[in-house]
């Protein structure tokens, strides 16, 4: 039994089922290995064809300096690299428009559903509301039923009404959009949030004069802080990656990133070490993202799994 | 839990008046606008409008003024309705607002790309729809799609279980597990899709080949590149099954398995009889979230196979997204999507209310 001692040195997280009995340790590590390099073998393999120049990318190179020598041509090829950052470049100048695209319309698009949601899950966590035949339950389904709707069926009516608007290829149509497709899920997060905070807080707080949005903005938001930026990262994701509506609605000016890299394909083939450097350019701050605030994207994902 | 306050609110006639009339000023506003628009553009009157920008300005101005009202009208009650008003508005004029738009536009024959733009056309689009192959077949496709997400279940649950064994290194794996589900579908089609199973060179190719397979080709036979895609959606999307299966697990209550080791349950039995009961809510959870994500699925098949080889790996969403990239057949491509839509509400209640049933204690 290995893990006899160790249970006074286990923390709080209770462990009900403890596949060690049935698998060993090693087959329990062997399995988790195997696990991780399938996780990560795909943006290791990212990173290095980035590094690549044709020949190693046929030979199928894998290991830097020892298969194959680290060269620049993607990084160069994209305007990236450290030797050649100072002379012009249109590659460069077209990524960068297209990352300033997508970091605008991804936070823009966050930041609104957040607000819009925390407010709506908090209205309907504490208030009976009525609206003609609908009470809470009602109108929380409304919100949450949105989900359910495929963007599909949205997206030729949307392209329609966004063409009489004057707003296709724009960030503002695709941020509006982009805030109606993460909303649900802001409000699901958020509604198990303020569940959660007892209504004492807010009872004293108005017993001491402040009005109901003094009290939600200056007592709840600030205890239901970890929800939100949780629901704000779920929603970053979301919208960063996303690639159907902005495929659809945008054509030369508010491209995102996910549209740039689908649209790489040349005419002499496809330049392998230039297409995995901007792909990575596009993934790497969603990675840094996930290793820093894992915390909160599980937080997020973890929300309404447990009542 | 709700939040019982009594207030004291004098409400003056003239206030009242007030908060009536900024709605229905509103309204009229926005009627007006709106009126003022369409005969411009049926060609009644000119007045210079290049789009329709200033009924989106008047809706603007509308939906201020009906939140407004609540707080002249009602008070403290009105401030109250302020909190999912403005979400509700926004949700009513993106979603309410497109579909109602939308049911005019299946209805029609309407190819943006012919000059003869939109002719009210019944319900030939539905009879178009009912005998399109091709469109049967990507129904069809989603339904193996949706079948495979229980594998992806037995995965994610084998991972959470792992994640919940005493292990070191929990937060790496933890990480390195959660990774695929932050990285751009377009992106991971390119470079895994198209790069790493590249027939000739790629890692994986290799890989088949010295396992045997002589001829590896990932994108060719439809099987085999309908498989493919599972994997690459399962792949991206396992994560998010598996955190929130790991969340249940961590919920589960430590004495139950306890007292059923004391009663000399063995691991398996414990396993089946006391914790996996206990998973059953959250699984349902996770799939239904699950299916819900699949039937969005298509960045990943537009990418690698746009829908080939002969439709096998084409998604309802990936096959309307061609019908309009390819024909710019606006009506015809609504009405589909409408259909789809129709058939996931009827098959989510069915879903919903069998669930309901089943984890409901009987009685």
């Amino acid at each position: 039994m290995t893990d006899g001692p160790q249970i006074f040195r286990d923390h709080a997280v209770d462990r009900a089922f403890r596949p060690g009995f049935v698998l060993g340790r090693a087959g329990i590590y062997a399995l988790l290995i195997l696990w991780a390099v399938v996780c990560l073998f795909p943006i290791y393999w990212t990173v290095t064809t980035s590094f690549k120049a044709a020949p190693d990318v046929m030979q199928g190179n894998m290991i830097p300096w020892v298969d194959f020598e680290p060269k620049r041509l993607g990084w160069r090829a994209l305007g990236l690299s450290p030797d050649t950052i100072g002379q012009v470049s249109t590659v460069r100048d077209e990524f960068l428009k297209r990352f300033w695209n997508s970091v605008i319309v991804s936070v823009s698009a966050s930041v609104l559903a957040t607000a819009l949601g925390a407010m709506a899950a908090y209205g309907l966590s504490r208030f009976d509301y009525r609206f003609g035949p609908m009470r809470n339950g009602d109108i929380g389904f409304f919100f949450l039923s949105q989900l359910i709707l495929p963007p599909v069926v949205l997206a030729l009516p949307f392209l329609v009404l966004y063409k009489s608007l004057n707003l296709l290829d724009s960030r503002i149509g695709l941020i509006l959009l982009y805030t109606l497709t993460v909303l649900p899920i802001v409000i699901w997060i958020m509604r198990d949030q303020f569940g959660a905070i007892p209504t004492e807080l807010e009872e004293a707080a108005m017993v001491d004069g402040l009005g109901i949005w003094g009290a939600f903005l200056t007592i709840v938001l600030p205890i239901a802080a970890p929800g939100m930026v949780a629901a704000f990262i779920l929603s970053l994701v979301l919208t960063w990656n996303e690639y159907f509506f902005a495929a659809l609605l945008t054509s030369t000016h508010a491209n995102t990133l996910p549209v740039m890299v689908a649209s790489q394909t040349g005419s002499q083939g496809i330049s392998w070490w230039s297409m995995a450097a901007l792909s990575f350019a596009a993934i790497l701050p969603l990675i840094l993202i996930g290793i820093v605030l894992e915390r909160y994207i599980i937080k997020g994902m973890a929300a309404g799994a447990v009542k | 839990m709700a939040l019982h306050i009594v207030t004291e609110d004098r409400i003056t006639p003239a206030r009242l008046l007030a908060g009536r009339a900024m709605v229905w000023g509103g309204l009229a506003l926005l009627l007006g606008v709106a009126a003022l628009q369409w005969l411009d553009q049926a060609g009644r009157i000119d007045a210079g409008f290049r789009d329709w920008r200033p009924t989106l300005y008047a809706f603007a101005a509308f939906a201020t003024l009906l939140c407004w009202s609540q707080v002249v009208r009602r008070g403290e009650m009105g401030k109250r309705a302020l909190f999912v008003l403005p979400a509700a508005i926004f949700v009513g004029a993106m979603v309410v607002f497109p579909l109602i738009f939308g049911i005019g536009i299946a209805l029609s024959d309407w190819n943006l790309a012919s000059p003869t733009g939109r002719q009210f056309n019944g319900l030939d689009n539905l009879r178009q729809a009912w005998n399109d192959p091709f469109y049967l077949n990507a129904l069809l496709n989603m339904v193996w799609y949706i079948a495979a997400i229980a594998v992806e279940y037995v995965i994610a649950f084998g991972l959470a279980l792992l994640l919940n064994a005493q292990i070191r290194g929990r937060k790496f794996f933890r990480v390195a597990f959660l990774l695929p589900l932050m990285l751009s579908p377009v992106a991971v089609s390119w470079m895994v899709g198209k790069s790493m199973f590249e027939p000739r060179f790629g890692p994986m190719a290799r890989l088949a080949r010295s396992l045997g397979w002589d001829t590896p080709s990932f994108f060719g036979s439809p099987e085999i590149a309908r498989a493919m895609i599972m994997v690459m959606d399962a792949w991206t999307y396992i994560p998010f099954m598996m955190i929130m299966l790991l969340a249940g697990l961590q919920a589960v209550p430590r004495e139950l398995s306890e007292a059923a080791r004391v009663d000399g349950a063995t691991p398996w039995r414990r396993f089946w009889e006391v914790t996996f009961p206990l998973m059953l809510p959250v699984s349902i959870t996770a799939i239904l979230i699950r299916i819900i994500f699949k039937l969005k699925l298509a960045d990943i098949v537009i990418n690698i196979t746009a829908g080939g080889p002969g439709g096998a790996t084409d998604t309802v969403t990936s096959f309307i997204f061609r019908e309009y990239r390819d024909r710019s057949n606006v009506g015809y491509g609504t009405m589909l999507a409408f259909i789809y839509l129709v058939l996931i509400v009827v098959a989510m209640t069915g879903a919903m209310k069998l669930t309901d049933r089943w984890t409901r204690p009987h009685g």
